[in-house]
């Protein structure tokens, strides 16, 4: 009798593991494309551009034993380390800035708008993605001139006596930015807000928490993977961005795609252009570390 | 079934005058303005050759585009004169012979055996030429100051400069503007330019490519915009006549571009005939008033219009030639050093 038991057991585990391992060759199977996907567009090019940064450009030649050299001249190079700071500081304050104004706009559709309608807000909102990037640019560029929409009005209320200095410099790039990542983070929040089941925050209430301490403890926590994934998303496509500060910023401040560009316009200095990509990636490693505890898959 | 088959067959009759039986195609790198279509339309019209043409910006870039190509890829190269050596030294070029060329009709000063022959063998041709000098707005700033090279630097200019953003045209013009020639600088000469650049910079407002300095100077945000010129403000003529440019009083740059046929191409005599038509009268009417920027075309037989003779300061290139210097041509370390340079006062 123990014996069969014994028997049906093992047989049981055999055939569970059996299933297992199918599960496992067809979640394999599943992932396949996407994980070849990664692996050609994404590790084989990163590992690429790790491998030329450690080659150096000598005049027409490339010398291809590895060295540090590149990482030592980012290092010894103010205006290298500039590039990284100036780099930080201006994808610091969009992400910053982004999330707190797509916030209360996502908020506001979520729960302030009727569910039919809350569609038709939501293409509203991402209406500036329907314009080519290039030509969203160039429109802030004279919407801020000295002679552009802003200063005039400002002239014409009594506000400014001369026109302002608002285009070509870190403001006009933070502008057009923001401009754009409030539309994405928008789209992120408002996926996180809608998911949360609406009878906590009615439990909270029950329980006397204020409208003020609702959100605080309640819709702010369980909407943060929204925020956490919009504010990650601002800030990889900000930093590796190089038309806007080119356009808006006037290269009155270099960031690191500029200066990653002036390696290769005119010297072909690709492993030091790679270098200095290496350095974006670790940057973005670092914003992914940082935000990782949120950018989660879980329900809320 | 019947109607797919109908639906195929009309398909391929109204391609057929699209691909003529026998079509020949050359591939051509080139900047912008070779891109234009009445330029190229006018080569394989007369020669059923068609072009196909791939536009970069700077030097580098190219390279860096045919580090990543087969050999054999390419035809043509459109290349800045003062890279043509750089070229030559990675072997990319073919050797030319300058009989297949109108050269006798190319000003001697724009011929510059120096930059387009190297150990003697001719290897391109200059095609097309024009300033880094001062583009500046008639309605914000008079001529003669426009042509004094100290406004750049004089603080009550201060927010109203454009600096272009190349190094070595405004590194060039700072040399002259100090009495150096640009061709001779040396590692010592960069402090002192780099004081003046300095001063260039704290008045200008932006720092800017070819399309965001015009933006900027159309638009009245600058008034001036340094190592601009005719390639800035000659196609906008009609919308803004107030847009001109000067060669300063002290002398600037002369931009040269020239065109040569790849070592590797397989195709090396439709490129030449290619080359043939760009430095024909036609062709250079049609390359110095392409749609992208426009320059004054190498060869003095140019069939351009009086008006574009006009715009193009046409009558006075022998003055111009005579006090214009060729871009400087700096040893790699130099070039380095120029670059950092620049880096280092656009950070400031």
């Amino acid at each position: 009798m123990r014996a069969g038991l014994v028997a049906g057991g093992a047989a049981r585990v055999f055939v569970e593991a059996l299933g297992a391992r199918r599960d496992a060759r067809r979640g394999l199977a599943l992932a396949a494309p996407a994980l070849l996907w990664t692996a050609a567009f994404f590790l084989l090019p990163s590992g690429a551009i790790v491998l030329w940064s450690l080659f150096r450009r000598e005049g027409a030649e490339l010398v291809t034993d590895p060295s540090l050299d590149n990482y030592r001249r980012f290092l010894d190079n103010d205006s290298f380390r500039l590039a990284m700071w100036n780099s930080i500081e201006v994808t610091l304050l969009v992400t910053v800035l982004s999330v707190l104004l797509a916030y209360p706009l996502a908020w506001a559709i979520a729960n302030r708008v009727a569910p039919a309608r809350q569609r038709l807000w939501l293409m509203l909102a991402v209406l500036p993605f329907w314009t080519s990037y290039v030509v969203r640019s160039y429109a802030w560029l004279l919407v801020l001139a000295p002679e552009g929409v802003v200063n005039r009005a400002l002239m014409a209320l009594g506000l400014a006596r001369e026109p302002l200095a608002l285009s070509f410099n870190q403001g006009a790039t933070v502008t057009g930015f923001v401009h754009f990542f409030v539309m994405l983070c928008t789209l992120t929040i408002y996926a996180s807000l809608v998911r949360i089941d609406p009878r906590l925050r009615l439990a909270a209430a029950d329980l006397g928490a204020s409208g003020a301490q609702t959100f605080l403890r309640v819709t702010l926590p369980l909407s943060a993977p929204g925020v956490a994934a919009g504010a990650f998303l601002t800030f990889v496509i900000c930093i590796g961005d190089y038309v806007t500060p080119q356009i808006l910023g006037g290269n009155t401040q270099l960031l690191l795609p500029q200066v990653i560009l002036l390696q290769i316009s005119r010297r072909a200095d690709i492993p030091m252009a790679a270098a200095l990509s290496v350095v974006v990636l670790l940057l973005v490693t670092a914003a992914y570390l940082a935000l990782a505890r949120w950018l989660t898959t879980r329900r809320a | 079934m019947p109607r797919a088959i109908l639906s195929v067959a009309l398909c391929a009759v109204l391609l057929l005058p699209a691909l003529p039986v026998g079509a020949q195609t050359i591939n051509a790198l080139v900047w912008c303005d070779h891109t234009d279509a009445a330029f190229l339309k006018g080569f394989t019209d007369k020669t059923k050759i068609k072009v196909n043409v791939k536009d970069y910006e700077g030097t580098g870039t190219a390279l860096a585009l045919l580090e990543q190509s087969r050999p054999g890829d390419w035809d043509v190269f459109v290349v800045d004169s003062t890279d043509v050596r750089r070229v030559v030294e990675r072997k990319l070029l073919a050797e030319l012979d300058a009989k297949d060329f109108p050269m006798a009709d190319i000003p001697e000063a724009v011929r510059l055996p120096e930059y387009h022959s190297v150990g003697g063998k001719l290897y391109a041709v200059p095609e097309k030429f024009g300033y880094n000098a001062i583009a500046f707005d008639r309605s914000k700033l008079p001529a003669d100051k426009a042509r004094d090279i100290s406004t750049l630097w004089n603080p009550a200019s201060k927010g109203k400069v454009a600096i272009y953003d190349y190094y070595l045209p405004v590194i060039g013009e700072i040399a002259i503007a100090l009495g150096k020639k640009p061709q001779s600088l040396t590692a010592a000469d960069l402090p002192a330019i780099k004081e003046k650049l300095k001063a260039i910079r704290a008045n200008a407002a932006l720092v800017g490519d070819v399309t965001t300095s015009q933006t900027a100077l159309a638009t009245g945000q600058v008034a001036m915009v340094a190592g601009g010129g005719e390639f800035l403000v000659a196609g906008l003529q009609a919308e803004k006549p107030n847009l001109d440019w000067v060669l300063p009083d002290v002398g600037g740059i002369r931009w040269q571009q020239a065109i040569g046929v790849f070592a590797a191409s397989k195709k090396k005599k439709e490129a030449t005939a290619f080359i043939q038509y760009v430095l024909s009268p036609e062709g250079q009417a049609r390359l110095a008033t392409s749609s992208c920027y426009w320059g004054v075309p190498a060869n003095s037989k140019a069939a351009l219009t009086d008006r574009q003779k006009k715009t193009l300061r046409w009558d006075e290139q022998p003055k111009f030639l005579a006090r214009s210097h060729p871009y400087p041509s700096p040893s790699e370390s130099l070039d380095k050093a120029m670059q950092d340079l620049w880096a280092d006062v656009l950070q400031k």
